[in-house]
């Protein structure tokens, strides 16, 4: 058979199994932990193909050493492509320990069974463990693709909600994360960054700083601006004292932001055609015609980005919660003019990942810090403030949709033109590197333009811009953007976002205008039978029927879309409550990843997905001046409460003969179509212009 | 340097050599080598670094050195052991509550506080009380979930013990 294509790209089976001591096996993957739980499903993956208790496997953090190498943790993409390689590889690690113990016992294969790492011939007594049989397989071999993983009817693990490997030192408080680590002769570092994009120093002087207690190092190297101190409280107070010794020259030069969609929409483009079938020249009676767009979106993880970095003896070590371990220290070296193996990357975990956030940047600022007090580690962690202000942003998007029905209720021409910039701008891409401080160096690397689609890949802006639906008379457009004036970066669901966001509340639009049922449009121009199901468990789950009675202040409404349209199917029923605010007070979600490999693991990454979604859609924008960002704290980037947080009742269609499918993205766009189309079902009114924030909604109701 | 002050952790007195105005979270962090306060926002708004100073809720970015000085300080680490975990980080545990699990301990610490205060809380006034603390990538009914478990199970051991 052939090799999942991540095995074939890294064929040592060493370099994914290893004999643990005391009865473990230690695993390794390419794939990180960003909080999305992958790196426990992976473990059940290999658990189930080795035949051990998943109690055995120790999940070895990425290097870029030792680990296979696998890219980028990104796209939901991680189950497929590391599970798939693991499965495999865990089959051929099996098949070798069988083997082995074969020729140790004169036995034939089919005479051997495995329990919990133990083979044992069936007719005697005779058994030997894969721990007894470490020296008699080499793992060195590379992967061949004789072994076969297991069919869906020998799984005894996967399928099963098995409790994550990381949650407990999590909730006991351990320090797992790339912030807690105490290196010997650590030292505490901070930057001071520029006041705004664009900004040059006028003036500045380091003495006060210099003099400070505990402060070590002060660091300007071109715009960049840093201290590092013997305690965290020095490096902090240091910090706030450089940053009142410099002055700054800014530019006003950023758009307004109130009015981006039309921004976006006026700036020059290149038009991309995606789709052109029938005859668009449908007669204009009963066309609708409606604007949706999104603003610029920030990460706001919790946790501030964090690394820790050692220059020693011409090497460079990082502690990193990078996602991108490879790339990123391919951009590092760059930027310092060395070759990339003499950095390491060491993988920790950092607070929520949901794209690319600030982990990379903090990465070279640690090892730009640490290069100044040669041979001590250098722990970086940035502010709030400058993660909330700093961090590459989700782009800003608008759609235009256009559309009508036919007097048979189907209908007959759509629309879709799509404004976006290139969303990805990760380290090791482009020709410059790709991480901030590299800007601010002198001489400053330029800034590389973004790119739309990795090398092979489908471009992130136009993910979903395609309908799954059949339409006979279709146009779907992309008019690309170059770069905008402010940072952006992949968001989690990246141009699926707003591309589904716009196509279900626009399929809720035509179905008013038709006075037809949405679910019934929906279903009527489907064929796919997964998402036919999907929309249907939603619905009768939720009640979404279109007899259902009203009281007058609740709505429901309905999203739908095939995450990429080739990752997990999602519908999204949400319920709301309109009072002096939007309430949603139930979301029901329906979910088809193919063969689910811990159905808990998924409820659990939909029902963030739902509840991030939520926030998205109803609270977050970026707010900025013409020369300076401004949301720089959680009160000025407020973001969803507990208090606001619904119940999510997750569906999980398992089908265990199915490839296993990402599912950390699938739910956004839905979800946020299906508050958008439930405000509308309560009150009539239509707002397209996210975040549907409770002003919006009340001008939207003035406008009726 | 500063004189050193003194304060008791988790039950043991500790003497600190740092500045009477340190924010708390770094002398827990780095000099007491208690990991489990998270550095959230550094502002006292987002819960992830919540400390119990005498029995109330605080948050240990926004509390200066001084302010615990000759109190008691209980940190995430006080309360339960792998062994024997506190109610919460056990039905934490039990409801798979969290994602990427930096919110945690301070939900968890600001949840013993409640608890105390009103061992069985509504869902609503779990919402409310906890106000203060974020969490990011979603779990919050999860969390919710979490805390419903624990205030039941504690009013089960209550019950036995009387």
């Amino acid at each position: 058979m052939t090799l999942p294509p991540s095995l074939a790209n890294n064929r040592r089976l060493d370099r994914w199994v290893a004999i643990g001591p005391n009865g473990t096996l230690d695993v390794r993957t390419g794939k990180v932990e960003i909080g999305q739980g992958i790196v426990s499903a992976l473990a059940q993956i290999a658990a189930e193909e080795l035949d051990v208790d998943y109690a055995r496997i120790r999940m070895i953090a990425a290097d870029t050493v030792r680990s296979p190498n696998e890219g980028v943790t990104a796209g939901s993409t991680s189950t497929s492509q590391s599970g798939g390689a693991l499965r495999q590889a865990c089959a051929e690690v099996r098949l070798a320990f069988l083997e082995a113990a074969a020729q140790r016992l004169g036995a034939n294969l089919d005479e051997l069974t495995v329990r919990d790492g133990t083979i044992s011939r069936r007719a005697s007594n005779e058994s030997l463990t894969y721990w007894e049989l470490r020296d008699d397989v080499d793992l060195t071999r590379e992967a061949d693709g004789r072994a076969s993983p297991k069919r869906p009817d020998q799984l005894t693990l996967v399928g099963k909600p098995l409790p994550r490997l990381d949650l407990p030192d999590k909730v006991m408080g351990k320090g797992v994360y790339v912030h807690d680590l105490d290196l010997p002769g650590m030292l505490h570092g901070r930057v001071v960054r520029p006041p705004s994009y664009r900004a040059e120093i006028e003036t500045f002087d380091a003495t006060k700083a210099q003099a400070m207690p505990g402060v070590r190092a002060v660091v300007r190297n071109g715009r960049f601006i840093g201290v590092v101190a013997g305690r965290e409280e020095q490096a902090v107070a240091a910090a706030a004292v450089l940053a009142k010794s410099v002055t700054w020259r800014e530019a006003a030069d950023l758009p307004d932001v109130e009015t981006m969609p039309e921004y976006l929409r006026a700036l020059p483009s290149r038009t991309q055609v995606l789709s052109e079938t029938g005859d668009m020249t449908h007669p204009s009676a009963g066309t609708v015609q409606a604007v949706y767009s999104r603003p610029f979106l920030a990460h706001a993880s919790v946790g501030p980005p964090c690394a820790v970095a050692r220059a020693r003896d011409g090497t460079i070590e990082v502690w990193s919660q990078s996602q991108s371990i490879h790339p990123t220290r391919k951009d590092i070296a760059a930027t310092l003019g060395i070759a990339p193996d003499a950095v390491v990357i060491h993988h920790v975990q950092g607070a929520g990942c949901y794209g690319h956030n600030g982990a990379d940047d903090a990465a070279l600022d640690a090892v730009l810090l640490a290069r100044e007090v040669e041979g001590h580690p250098v722990r970086l962690q940035w502010s709030h403030e400058d993660n909330l202000s700093w961090s590459p942003y989700g782009p800003a998007m608008v759609v235009a949709m256009e559309g009508a029905t036919d007097e048979s209720g189907r209908i007959a021409a759509w629309r879709h033109e799509l404004w976006s910039n290139p969303h990805i701008a990760r380290p090791g891409l482009q020709d410059s590197p790709s991480l901030l401080a590299a800007w601010h160096i002198d001489p400053p690397f330029a800034q590389p333009p973004g790119i739309d689609a990795l090398p092979g890949g489908k471009p992130a802006s136009q993910r979903n811009a395609l309908p799954l639906y059949n339409f006979v008379n279709q146009s779907v457009v992309h008019h690309v953007l170059d770069r905008l004036p402010i940072r952006t970066g992949t968001l989690r669901a990246i141009g699926a976002f707003l591309n589904t966001f716009a196509i279900e509340c626009f399929m809720d639009e035509l179905a008013n205008s038709a006075s037809l049922d949405p679910v019934e449009l929906r279903l009527r121009h489907l064929s796919d039978a997964r998402a036919i199901a999907v929309i249907k468990a939603a619905r009768d789950r939720a009640g979404l029927h279109a007899g259902r009675v009203r009281d007058g202040s609740r709505g429901m409404g309905i999203g739908f879309a095939r995450y990429s349209n080739e990752a997990s199917y999602a519908a999204v029923v949400a319920e709301v409550e309109a009072g002096e605010t939007i309430r949603v007070v139930r979301v029901v979600a329906a979910v088809d990843c193919g063969r689910a490999i811990n159905p808990d693991g998924v409820a659990n990454q939909v029902e963030g997905g739902v509840v991030q979604a939520m926030s998205f859609a109803m609270k977050e924008m970026v707010q900025f001046d013409r020369t300076r960002i401004a949301s720089r704290s959680w009160d000025t980037y407020p973001i969803l409460r507990f208090g606001e947080a619904p119940a999510v009742e997750t569906i999980v269609i398992d089908r265990p003969d199915q490839p296993s499918l990402g599912v950390g993205e699938a739910a956004a766009g839905p979800t946020a179509a299906a508050i958008a189309n439930a405000v509308f079902d309560a009150l009539g009114v239509r707002v397209r212009d996210l975040p549907m924030t409770p002003d919006r909604v009340l001008a939207a109701i003035h406008r009726l | 340097m500063s004189k050193s002050i003194g304060l008791t952790v988790n039950g043991m007195l500790h003497e600190v050599a740092a500045t009477s105005d340190t924010p708390l979270i770094y002398v827990l962090r780095n000099d007491l080598n208690l990991k489990g306060n998270r550095f959230g926002c550094g502002e006292g708004v987002c819960g992830c670094c919540t400390v119990l100073l005498d029995g109330h809720a605080v948050q240990s970015c926004s509390t200066p050195l001084a302010a615990a000085e000759g109190k008691t300080v209980t940190t995430i680490e006080g309360i339960g052991s792998d062994a024997a975990p506190h109610p919460l980080q056990q039905a934490f545990i039990e409801e798979q509550a969290g994602q990427c699990g930096y919110c945690l301990p301070g939900f968890i610490m600001g949840a013993v506080a409640l608890l105390q205060r009103n061992p069985a809380p509504s869902d609503a006034e779990i919402a409310t009380e906890l106000d203060l603390h974020l969490c990011r990538c979603g779990a919050y009914d999860r969390i919710r979930r979490a805390i419903r478990r624990a205030s039941q199970q504690m009013a089960e051991t209550r019950e036995r013990m009387a």
